[in-house]
């Protein structure tokens, strides 16, 4: 029987799952996913996680309850930074050891802490470290590693061509490879929204409380930060005196500078979770940005475990006609 | 003269406006945080920033009516959200119509000419970096005496006879402290402060719970925003432990990290290998070492959202568990009111008296034998 790998389907999953499944299956192990969130994985988290902790958390904790007894092993990652200069939001930092301390009957967890700031082969080093603790040989590993890095790459691809995370990850991992998907064809929508958060409150269908299904039943096309070129991101200008220490939150703000010198989308929509610890900032320069610039809307949302359906329906069909009609009388005039 | 001010934490302002008028600045003293601070500091800031932010905010928009040109900070290398602090206060105080500068400190381990240029800007008089050195040491020294006698009144105030006689001459000496300037006059100050304190009658038989206090810096050192925890614990008759003060905590982050800031690294280590950037490691660790000095409880401390404080609640239940030692939280924010804080802290005191009790034994009324227990009383 092989070893089955459990991977929590929340937090770094959006971004990163392709490698690590490919990374994984290499090796030989079964890995298995928690799937989407759920009512029920939901409301696992919240009974298990700390109150304070924001939504996000929450369903990672949901996620890793309901793993917890399909498999051998666990894998949680420690990211700290993995570009050299920002790091994760602190909650990532330490979750080995909240999931650790504050859940029972765990399989073991394997936690490997990839800091690339410690040198250049930091990405390989956390891979054997993985490896080894799976019992497999050098040999495999290093053919392993470098599927995921071929995996990450055509990851990324496919979210610079359009496509977005969950999408990508059904192509890549249960398709027939990423190779030879095209680019995405646009979706018929008058509208563009730009859809600007971190990608695990964005692209979870629950928590998101179907935030970009419903943007294109009311015919409107979504960006989301992992759409838009990542090096003109990088490069973009802002007139901050220091960089943002998180990763997402530092590449959101740059998206938000980005869309609004480049221009081509008719609204900008910020999706928080309640009490989420670097949008509290993030939020507020994003709102500061928007206000100097008034060329395009801008609407923040705030998720939490209470939202509602219906609330939410309502605030973006008001958003939506709002930006319709300021687009119309700009076409009129 | 440029007009500066700076944030208010506890009693350091005092040390902090010796330094800046020496160097040759204005000082507009930030007042205590209020109520009115708070409200101001609500209604600018983020909703979700954390309690510190709302008060700093406040405590600015309280002083820049009156003509403030410098704001003096400190910074921070993250991942805490203290670190960016100063950048959003400033973006902030502009689009009110505010035009303040920021000095930022950052650690100048890291930035070391960063620092030195702050220097520069807050010193007018153009003392030379010798001159300035020795105000500096003065200042310092002054912080130390503050804090030694903040740390002298957590001891004295559950002892005391007469409630509130320990509030009552802590303020009177540290007006002492206050108008000290000279090196000799503070030292004077100081020594005579300690003798004041200490011929507070005190009962020295009473039993008295002792109680750690870990969390995050800010809520930790500024009693308004703590809705004054330990002068409170105080009168319910704890002794309190602060794992942090001003002084201490400097030297961790500008100098070299003493010996005392590598034993609560280590002590977190099995529970917290990462460092998370604020004060989530060092609750820990600090939770650990007060367990194994034979403290009875802690005290944590965070602001509402603070993310490594959250981190580190998630994991002190264990702690508390294995160490067997009661640990009570308390996330403050503008919402929070006294008596609820005080209600809970009844309840916390009470276990932790029942505990010693049933520990000492002989020295607490209830592990005495029913027919001596009024003999216990007399």
């Amino acid at each position: 029987m092989t070893v089955r790998l459990g991977i929590p389907a929340a937090l770094l999953y959006y971004l990163h799952y392709p490698a690590w499944h490919s990374f994984f299956s290499a090796l030989g192990v079964e890995v298995v996913t928690s799937g989407e969130t759920t009512r029920d994985i939901l409301d696992l988290g919240i009974r298990e996680a700390l109150a304070d902790a924001c939504v996000p958390v929450k369903v990672y904790f949901g996620h890793v309850m309901a793993l917890r007894e399909k498999v051998d092993y666990l894998f949680i990652p420690r990211m700290v930074c993995t570009n050299g200069e920002t790091t994760y939001c602190p909650k990532f930092l330490g979750m080995p050891d909240m999931i650790r301390h504050s859940l029972t009957d765990l399989p073991p967890i394997i936690d490997v802490r990839l800091d690339v700031r410690e040198g250049w082969t930091a990405r390989w080093q956390a891979c054997r470290q993985a490896g080894r603790a799976l019992g497999a040989d050098a040999w495999t590993i290093n053919r392993a590693f470098f599927k995921a890095l071929a995996a990450e790459r055509c990851h990324h691809r496919l979210l610079q061509a359009g496509y977005q995370p969950p999408e990508a990850i059904k192509i890549i991992v249960h398709g027939r490879g990423g190779r030879r998907t095209g680019p995405k064809a646009d979706p018929p929508g008058d509208l563009v929204f730009a859809v600007l958060g971190y990608p695990y409150a964005v692209h979870d269908r629950y928590i998101s409380v179907g935030l970009l299904p419903k943007l294109r039943k009311m015919g409107v096309r979504v960006l989301t930060a992992e759409n838009l070129p990542y090096k003109a991101l990088m490069r973009q200008n802002l007139d901050f005196d220091k960089r943002l220490f998180w990763t997402y939150s530092d590449l959101c703000i740059r998206a938000t500078e980005y869309i609004f010198k480049k221009g081509g989308v008719d609204g900008i929509i910020h999706l928080t979770a309640f009490g989420c610890g670097p949008d509290s900032l993030l939020d507020k320069f994003m709102e500061m940005k928007a206000r100097k610039q008034r060329s395009i809307p801008f609407m923040s949302l705030t998720i939490d475990e209470q939202s509602g359906e219906a609330g939410m329906v309502t605030r973006l069909e008001a958003f939506v006609d709002m930006v319709r009609r300021k687009k119309g009388a700009a076409k009129g005039a | 003269m440029p007009k500066v001010t700076f944030p208010h934490v506890a009693e350091s302002y005092r040390a902090f406006k010796m330094l800046m008028e020496d160097l040759g600045n204005e000082v507009i003293l930030p007042p205590r945080p209020g109520r009115h601070t708070l409200d101001l500091g609500v209604r600018h800031a983020p909703e979700f920033a954390c309690f510190p932010v709302k008060i700093l905010l406040g405590t600015y928009l309280e002083t820049c009516p009156q003509g403030v040109e410098l704001i003096i900070t400190s910074g921070g290398v993250g991942p805490c959200r203290a670190g960016h602090y100063a950048q959003l206060h400033k973006k902030i105080l502009h689009s009110l119509g505010y035009q303040v500068d920021f000095v930022v400190f950052e650690p100048p381990r890291l930035y070391p000419l960063d620092f030195l240029h702050n220097i520069r800007r807050l010193n007018p008089h153009r003392l030379s970096y010798r001159s300035i050195y020795e105000c500096i040491r003065r200042a310092w020294r002054k912080l130390q005496a503050l804090d030694d006698l903040e740390k002298l009144s957590h001891r004295i105030r559950p002892r005391e006879i007469k409630r509130g006689e320990t509030t009552r001459t802590y303020r009177k000496v540290l007006a002492w402290i206050d108008q000290a300037y000279t090196w000799r006059e503070i030292e004077d100050a100081s020594i005579s402060a300690r003798q004041a304190m200490f011929s507070i009658p005190q009962d020295p038989y009473r039993l008295i719970p002792r109680v750690g206090i870990v969390g995050e810096i800010y809520v930790l050192l500024e009693p308004a925003s703590n809705l004054e925890i330990e002068e409170t614990l105080g009168h319910l008759g704890v002794e309190v432990e602060r794992s942090m003060f001003l002084t201490g905590w400097t030297r961790d982050n500008t100098w070299t990290e003493t010996t005392e800031g590598l034993t609560v690294k280590d002590a977190a280590l099995p529970y917290l290998p990462e460092l998370l950037g604020g004060h989530g490691r060092d609750s820990i660790g600090n939770t650990i070492l007060y367990a194994k000095r034979g403290f009875d409880g802690v005290i944590q401390l965070a602001p509402f959202t603070c993310i490594p404080e959250i981190v580190a609640r998630t994991i002190l239940p264990r702690v508390s568990r294995d160490y067997n030692i009661p640990v009570l939280t308390f996330f403050l924010d503008e919402q929070t009111g006294k008596a609820g804080t005080a209600t809970r802290l009844e309840a916390f005191v009470d276990l932790l008296k029942r505990r010693k009790s049933k520990q000492v034994g002989s020295d607490g009324i209830e592990g005495l034998s029913w027919h001596r227990r009024r003999i216990g009383k007399y």
